[in-house]
């Protein structure tokens, strides 16, 4: 199942529930304000391990992230986008 | 003469996801035309918008951060940055911009803009403006 | 959208005149841009363009004419650096005529 999340994590509740509900075989996909869940050293920098976790890249790149991102987090391109929404069955948004 | 009244701006969300960031800014240049006394916080989110190396080539968004660098230009310089916001995104001051401003009394010297204040600090700042500005 | 006809083709602008997409821009357009505010070109008046252009492209907007007239100051000399001859340059405000004719959207807190 693929969870996609887009609201900062430090500023709304989204992404912390999405991990304390989202299966541990299931990905997350961190889109627009979301990619800041991806921060390393973080406070919710340690939920990051429970699944596996992507971001978009432009999102990274916007927002000039991409040094900051914590090891593990992969990220996608539109193409990949695309890629993890029809690859996946399911598709839950945490708006 | 006008008196001249302490303008304290708030800046607590992040760019691009919002468009309080951008519309902050805008404002601080606006007012930056009448003799007042302005100061910037960034705290919470906010702290995101002067993050350093932010690239929208891919995302098609406009950057505005380079605009920030133009803010001593304007005779904004004054930027106070919250310890505790920066801590808890795993940042430090050097992710930031190094926004700076040319001191007029001391032979035009280069200096840094940015001030790290803590959250009791912050509170002094809000209680001892004349205005706040919140976004 | 309105458009300027600039030697036969046509270049798109925006209600007051302004230049549409800052990429349309060359020099020849800024010609045709001085002409409808009836400014005529010359060096000096280049020389503010080109700062003009220069300041938007590093930081994205059009200076405040009290940020031009020092910037000014300091690149191209004190006797450039002060309203009165920005002002004989460009009679209808240095900061809104320049930046038309340099192809740069109107400057924020131009009223």
């Amino acid at each position: 199942m693929l969870h996609i999340v887009n609201k900062s994590p430090f500023e709304r509740d989204a992404f912390t529930s999405c991990m304390a509900h989202a299966a541990a075989d299931s990905t997350v996909l961190l889109i627009e304000d979301g990619v800041f869940a991806a921060m390393k050293g973080s406070t919710v920098a340690d939920q990051l391990s429970k699944t596996k976790v992507v971001a978009l890249q432009s999102d990274v790149a916007a927002r000039g992230i991409e040094a900051n991102l914590a090891d593990g987090v992969e990220m996608v391109d539109y193409a990949g986008f695309v890629d993890l929404v029809t690859d996946n069955e399911k598709i839950q948004s945490w708006v | 003469m006008s008196e001249i009244k302490n303008f304290l701006y708030v800046n607590r969300k992040a760019p691009y996801g919002t468009v309080y960031a951008l519309e902050s800014l805008e404002v601080v240049l606006i007012g930056a035309a009448f003799d007042q006394d302005v100061s910037l916080i960034f705290m919470d989110d906010g702290v995101f918008q002067i993050k350093k190396d932010q690239n929208t080539e891919a995302s098609g968004l406009k950057n505005f951060s380079p605009t920030y660098n133009a803010l001593g230009d304007y005779d904004v310089n004054k930027i106070y940055v919250e310890k505790e916001s920066l801590e808890a995104r795993g940042m430090t001051i050097d992710d930031l911009m190094p926004l700076t401003y040319e001191d007029e009394d001391d032979d035009w010297a280069e200096k840094s803009s940015i001030r790290m204040v803590s959250a009791d600090e912050i509170r002094d700042l809000m209680e001892e403006s004349d205005v706040v500005l919140s976004f | 959208m309105p458009t300027m006809d600039v030697n036969g083709s046509a270049v798109e602008v925006d209600e007051e005149g302004y230049l549409s997409d800052i990429n349309d821009w060359n020099k020849v357009i800024g010609a045709a841009l001085a002409e409808t505010e009836e400014v005529e070109l010359t060096d000096a008046h280049w020389e503010v363009i080109d700062f003009l252009r220069e300041y938007y492209d590093e930081y994205q907007i059009a200076p405040a004419v009290r940020v031009l007239t020092k910037a000014i100051g300091k690149k191209l000399g004190k006797d450039k650096g002060n309203s009165k001859y920005l002002y004989e340059l460009f009679p209808y405000g240095p900061a809104k005529q320049a930046c038309k004719i340099g192809g740069l959207p109107k400057p924020t807190g131009c009223i």
